[in-house]
């Protein structure tokens, strides 16, 4: 079963007793093998149910659950939850086992031997930049919230399980920590390369750990998945656009870099020429500013034509103009380069490589190239979809 | 002075009685808290996910608590006649409340989200209980014992009353033998001794709440 999904929700329903509305009504949903699926929607909407649904803690009351094409939908719920890593917001640490004992929980019970135990330990504790020696034999109480998130993502990786489900994982950590802590998940996903189910609230948190979002309503009604550009791009109706909130747009800009954009040449005059050049080139060009480059060819300073016109060569020019404040490399998201474009007294970011040397300028009209773009992109892969089926 | 100098001489004298009884009454007691704890433990898993059923025991076992010791000695001598039987009975169910209403408690009082990720790496309710919830609730569980086994130190002196052995012997007898010479000696031996065994047996049972807990739940 090569291209079947890792995981295949099959018109899942819960109906709690007593209750008449589903919590979850015929949810379809595949999770594919190595991919980060972010559930994300509005408190109540049932994403946790739906993740719940999949590893059994709560039983379905209708449709099948399929892991890479095995139905599990009526096999013993315990043996399948030691195929899942579980990590939930309060990490619920066996507050009486040392770290040692609560990372090698799923491994003891599925019988590997001792040293094959201790030795997965010290792995993820390595893994998870906690000292073996040092933490192995501690207590879960002499742990910092963010070692203690850490410890509890690493037990659930204890059998090295394919799946892992993750509840608000990162939502009780204050946010420098929780941002630490996301950008290490990223890095060590990119290794192990887990299907993962992820759910949270914070749209922020799912465009940045989703491959692929979806985004649920009420009673967890898929009302738009795909990858988070798309989304941004393009909201498939007015609830998701609701939900994404303000700064749409602006989010989606994370996921392009500076070198993606067709740079065109900018007007720049260096120390050595004299001022009439410089006049010659910026009134050839049309543009308001031009770049002074230094003997390295590193952004100096900003020039208008009246700053040229007092006189003098390159040098005498270094103390006129706009010092020169915003520079980003070609590796930078254009989230942040607008971020230099709005410091910078031009309204430019100058473009520049690993030495500092000056490559190019970022202006407002590429960037709303790229959105225009984007969308564009966003659309033609929507028709075609329709197209498609 | 006289009255402290009298006390010593008649526990000298009398050091080999007061031993042996001090020994039954430990005996009496170890045994009726064993069986009251392993008993209490049961009960308290059974009922402890029904809020219902645990009111129920709890009350049941605090009715036991009210009845006065007197009558509640003398209720079971029809069926189990005279002597130790009777006592060990009377004292088992005074001895339930502390620990069952604790047991209740401990398990109560366990985080959800431990017992959810306990059950989310697939530990069945089995595990949950033995590897999760019960060395969880052991130190507050083992509250009850310390309890539980003070209390009943103090009860078990009457149960002499019911043909029990124990310190409870010498209070009984001075009493009966009131203005003799060594009658109030020995009522003082009987008290005294009963109150220095409740604080040894608590002081052992500290010891091994601390053994039996885990560090990573001690403060």
């Amino acid at each position: 079963m090569e291209d079947s999904p890792m995981i295949h929700l099959e018109r899942v329903t819960k109906i709690y007793p007593g209750t008449e509305a589903p919590a979850v009504e015929e949810l379809t949903l595949d999770v594919q093998r190595g991919e980060i699926l972010v559930l994300v929607g509005p408190s109540g909407c049932g994403k946790s149910t739906t993740l719940r649904l999949i590893n059994r803690m709560i039983e379905p009351s209708g449709g099948s659950i399929l892991f890479e094409g095995e139905d599990v939908t009526n096999v013993n719920p315990d043996r399948l939850r030691r195929r899942i890593g579980y990590v939930i917001q309060q990490i619920g640490l066996f507050p009486h086992n040392t770290i040692a004992e609560n990372i090698a929980t799923v491994p003891k019970m599925l019988g590997w031997d001792k040293k094959r135990v201790s030795a997965r330990v010290d792995e993820l504790l390595d893994v998870m930049g906690l000292e073996p020696s040092e933490y192995r034999n501690r207590y879960p109480k002499e742990l910092s919230g963010g070692q203690a998130q850490r410890v509890g993502v690493a037990r659930a990786l204890g059998a090295d399980p394919d799946v892992m489900l993750m509840d608000e994982p990162f939502g009780a950590i204050d946010p420098i920590t929780r941002d630490r802590l996301q950008n290490e998940f990223l890095r060590l996903q990119a290794v192990l390369g887990k299907t993962i189910v992820f759910v949270t609230h914070d749209i922020d948190e799912a465009i940045k750990m989703g491959d692929r979002i979806a985004i649920l309503g009420e009673r967890s009604a898929v009302r738009q998945i795909d990858t988070p550009e798309r989304i941004l791009a393009l909201p498939a109706d007015d609830f998701v656009d609701d939900f994404i909130g303000t700064g749409s747009t602006l989010k989606g800009l994370h996921f392009e870099r500076v070198s993606g954009l067709d740079l065109k040449p900018y007007p720049t005059m260096t120390l050595d020429e004299p001022f009439e050049a410089g006049l010659a080139t910026l009134r050839a060009d049309g543009r308001e500013w031009l770049l002074l480059l230094d003997g390295e060819r590193r952004p100096a300073r900003w020039l208008r034509a009246s700053d040229l016109k007092r006189g003098g060569a390159g040098r005498d020019l270094l103390t006129r103009g706009q010092n020169v404040r915003s520079r980003v490399e070609e590796n930078a998201t254009l989230h942040d380069t607008l971020e230099e474009m709005l410091k910078s007294s031009t309204g430019q970011a100058c473009v520049v490589d690993g030495k500092g040397r000056f490559v190019g300028a970022v202006e407002i009209n590429h960037l709303t190239d790229v959105i225009r773009k984007l969308r564009q992109e966003a659309q033609a892969h929507y028709d075609s979809l329709e197209g498609s089926s | 002075m006289d009255g402290l100098t009298n006390w010593f001489s008649y526990v000298i004298d009398h050091g080999g009685d007061i031993a042996e009884a001090s020994l039954q009454h430990a005996k009496l007691v170890l045994v009726v808290i064993a069986v009251a704890t392993v008993f209490s433990l049961v009960v308290g898993i059974v009922v402890q996910r029904h809020p219902m059923a645990s009111s129920i025991a709890l009350s049941a076992a605090g009715i036991f608590l009210t009845i006065p010791s007197l009558a509640m000695f003398a209720i079971f001598i029809p069926i189990l006649g005279i002597g130790n039987p009777p006592a060990m009975l009377a004292l088992f169910l005074y001895a339930i409340l502390p620990i069952l209403r604790n047991t209740v408690t401990g398990l109560t009082e366990v985080d959800p989200a431990v017992v959810e990720s306990a059950k989310g790496m697939g530990m069945g309710p089995g595990r949950q209980l033995l590897q999760v919830k019960l060395p969880l609730a052991w130190p507050v569980i083992m509250a009850g014992v310390r309890v539980s086994s003070l209390m009943i130190v103090g009860v078990a002196a009457i149960a002499v009353l019911v043909g029990g052995d124990g310190l409870g012997t010498f209070i009984q007898g001075g009493l009966t033998r009131l203005g003799l010479p060594g009658s109030v000696e020995s009522v003082w031996v009987g008290t005294i001794f009963t109150v220095v065994l409740g604080l040894l047996l608590d002081t052992v049972f500290a010891f091994t709440q601390r053994l039996t807990t885990s560090p990573g739940l001690r403060n």
